[in-house]
């Protein structure tokens, strides 16, 4: 599976055309979204600074300089690297490698048609089985991928959006099968369908339906797994998709006020679901930016719960995020100045006060990474957190004249935002409208454009260019996941009762068609090895399936 | 061939390189994430190629018929997922099937080194990687297209 693949620069040219010249680096005086930076900041920056209102202590609202009042002494951020590939035995060994090298969470990645809800035997997923991520197909697979791993000794994130209810699902019944108690089980599904309109184009069923099945899993969970974090509200995406760093913060917060609303209007106390809500932002290379982004985001959405939806629970208005290195930023040419790139994103992460961390691997430019730059990754966090002293001391930064200027100008930005998004008559409407797209695919030209005129340098690729061979071993996927997988579902069709599976799938299609809370008949579903694509099929069936039109 | 026939014939040549690229750019596979497909997109429009993007999830027999029906002489593939040895193959060969072998077939996305080659057999002509400038495709486009792809 992991071959030696040598890189040379002529491989990253393999048309051998004459390419543009390398660009000298100008200088950068805007922030990514394209805020005027002045040369220095003084106090007169900040005579508008009220420190009870803006910013307050760590641990006490409106949370600004973090939701613990002791930081990272009190509570070290966790660990999390995001991990799958190839079957679930393959993502179960790199789980166990990761515990051992250290890691503190688990998060599963899916391949492309388990995100989409199709069985390894559907015709369009030809191709695609275990490349992305790990195939997981039903509860067998779902066994055989926590495999050795207790799941009251565990939390895991699992990165699964059209089909997370039925994710859910399986990772529940597991639970059941080990003898744990829902009420224990710990971790988090990102469940977010409105960023995948918006940016990440994993979506099933039509915005509705959608979000009917995320309302349904924070009226579950709210009863039956309490410690369960129900949705993971992205921009991480948003960012990689071409966005600003204040569109990344505005979108994602907006789409987090559309879930609130819509739980509501489902009937549901907003303290009942808002305290297991979680965010997920991009950490990218704008290092300043990116730490006031952090704790504009918290200061905001304290307001929002408090002031907008009225939440009594104070852990309601607590925003509570993982962080992940822009991966988007990694480049195939000079692989390892990826490990540099990496450091200073996570720097600013932890600066910002993140909960979660991912760090990237140097060779994702190319491929999965490698269990050898995977567990490199991890060491950059590692080393941030027990040899550089950041820990010690809560929201570093605060006071800063630079850092409290761009926090207050990046919740101002983000204020004009969903001024605009209400105005189209919500997220979802402006989704409709094509509003945060065309924003993004602008934001998303206009930055190709900085580059290749050198506005915006990129080391190793527009600016000091080197010709020199570089060999860096790469993870290769092939063909032979695709056989495993369709053996095993094989297999699990032959062994299963038919009849109970057909009856399971009848009730989740009528599940669908009422108003009944859809997690119910999942996990009889699951129980009974009910395949993933027959689940997602029979909610085709009743609600059809969306596709966007196409625009540049 | 008769002189007047030799010129009529230089003429048409002449109007057939002149006339506008057409490109297709396809998302094939599953795969949703289009940010590069866009860039590519806006980049060929703005340098006066015409481009009809085919949006996501595409099959390789949606593709060849939108290439057919839209008499281009590019198709554009994006493709991040790895399903790439699955898709390029079958579109090669569709495109062949239909008489289509002069549209020029560019590819951008993940591809690993070792699998370059295998594209190339197949027909693949332009393979563009992480890294690459908005700039070396269309020149690229521009020096390789044919533009009489379509045959009558």
């Amino acid at each position: 599976m992991e071959r030696r693949v040598k890189v040379s620069s002529l491989s990253r040219n393999p048309n051998k055309v004459k390419e543009s010249e390398s660009t000298a680096c100008k200088k950068q005086t805007v922030t990514s979204s394209g805020y005027p930076l002045a040369p220095f900041y003084e106090s007169d920056d900040l005579s508008d600074l009220d420190y009870q209102r803006d910013l307050n202590d760590p641990g006490e609202f409106p949370y600004t300089r973090g939701i613990h009042p002791t930081g990272y002494r009190g509570k070290l951020w966790t660990m999390r690297q995001f991990a799958g590939f190839g079957t679930p035995e393959e993502t179960n060994n790199r789980y166990h490698q990761l515990i051992a090298a250290g890691g503190t969470g688990l998060s599963v990645a899916f391949d492309l048609p388990t995100l989409m809800g199709r069985d390894p035997d559907d015709p369009l997923s030809a191709g695609e089985i275990g490349k992305c991520g790990v195939s997981v197909a039903s509860l067998s697979d779902m066994e055989r991928l926590f495999a050795g791993i207790r799941l009251s000794d565990v939390t895991t994130s699992m990165t699964i959006n059209s089909s997370a209810p039925m994710l859910l699902a399986m990772y529940l019944v597991l639970a059941e099968r080990q003898g744990v108690d829902w009420q224990e089980v710990n971790g988090t599904i990102q469940n977010d369908i409105l960023k995948e309109f918006i940016a990440q184009k994993e979506y099933i069923y039509p915005p509705r339906p959608s979000m009917r099945l995320i309302t349904d899993v924070f009226a579950f969970c709210g009863e039956h797994a309490p410690k369960w974090n129900t949705i993971s509200v992205s921009g991480y995406h948003i960012r990689e998709a071409g966005s600003t760093a204040v569109q990344e913060l505005a979108f994602t917060l907006r789409d987090g006020i559309e879930y609130v609303q819509y739980g509501i209007d489902a009937g549901l106390d907003v303290d009942t679901f808002a305290p297991r809500m979680s965010f997920f932002f991009n950490a990218h290379s704008d290092f300043f930016e990116e730490i006031a982004k952090c704790r504009a985001a918290r200061k905001i959405w304290s307001h929002v719960m408090r002031n907008r939806f009225h939440a009594k629970d104070e852990r309601s208005w607590k925003l509570r995020f993982h962080s992940q290195t822009a991966g988007g930023s990694l480049t195939g040419q000079q692989a390892y100045n990826n490990v540099m790139r990496t450091t200073w994103q996570a720097l600013a992460a932890v600066m910002g006060g993140t909960n979660s961390l991912h760090t990237c691997s140097l060779d994702e430019a190319l491929a999965l990474p490698t269990s050898d730059a995977a567990t490199l990754a991890l060491r950059t966090q590692q080393i941030i957190a027990h040899e550089t002293g950041i820990t010690e001391v809560a929201d570093p930064l605060g006071g800063s004249y630079l850092i409290e200027t761009l926090t207050r100008e990046m919740e101002n930005k983000a204020n004009s935002y969903f001024k605009a998004i209400d105005d189209c008559g919500g997220m979802v409407e402006a989704i409709e409208q094509g509003y945060p797209q065309r924003e993004i695919a602008e934001s998303a030209y206009r930055d190709q454009k900085c580059v290749e005129s050198g506005e915006r340098a990129v080391v190793g690729v527009t600016t000091f260019v080197d010709d020199g061979d570089a060999e860096i071993p790469t993870l290769y996927i092939d063909e032979s996941t695709e056989q495993k997988q369709l053996d095993q579902l094989q297999l699990l069709k032959r062994q299963r009762d038919t009849d109970r599976v057909a009856r399971a799938l009848e009730q989740v299609r009528a599940a669908a068609d009422g108003t009944t809370n859809m997690m119910e008949p999942l996990l009889e579903a699951v129980r009974v090895y009910a395949t993933l694509g027959e689940m997602c099929n029979a909610l085709r069936d009743v609600w059809g399936e969306y596709e966007e039109i196409p625009m540049i | 061939m008769l002189a007047i026939e030799c010129l009529l014939e230089m003429g048409m040549q002449c109007e057939r390189v002149m006339r506008t690229i057409r490109v297709v750019i396809a998302k094939s596979g599953l795969d949703g994430h289009d940010r590069g497909a866009k860039v590519i997109a806006r980049a060929l429009r703005d340098s006066g190629m015409e481009v009809i993007y085919t949006g996501l999830r595409q099959t390789p027999e949606q593709i060849v018929e939108t290439v057919l029906q839209e008499d281009a002489d590019v198709i554009g593939l994006s493709i991040l997922s790895g399903a790439h040895n699955h898709i390029c193959p079958r579109i090669a060969e569709l495109l062949k099937m239909k008489g289509m072998k002069d549209v020029l077939i560019v590819v951008g996305g993940i591809i690993p080194d070792v699998d370059i080659p295998k594209l190339r057999a197949v027909g693949v002509e332009g393979i563009f990687l992480p890294g690459s400038l908005m700039q070396d495709v269309v020149n690229f486009i521009r020096e390789h297209v044919r533009p009489s792809a379509v045959s009558k």
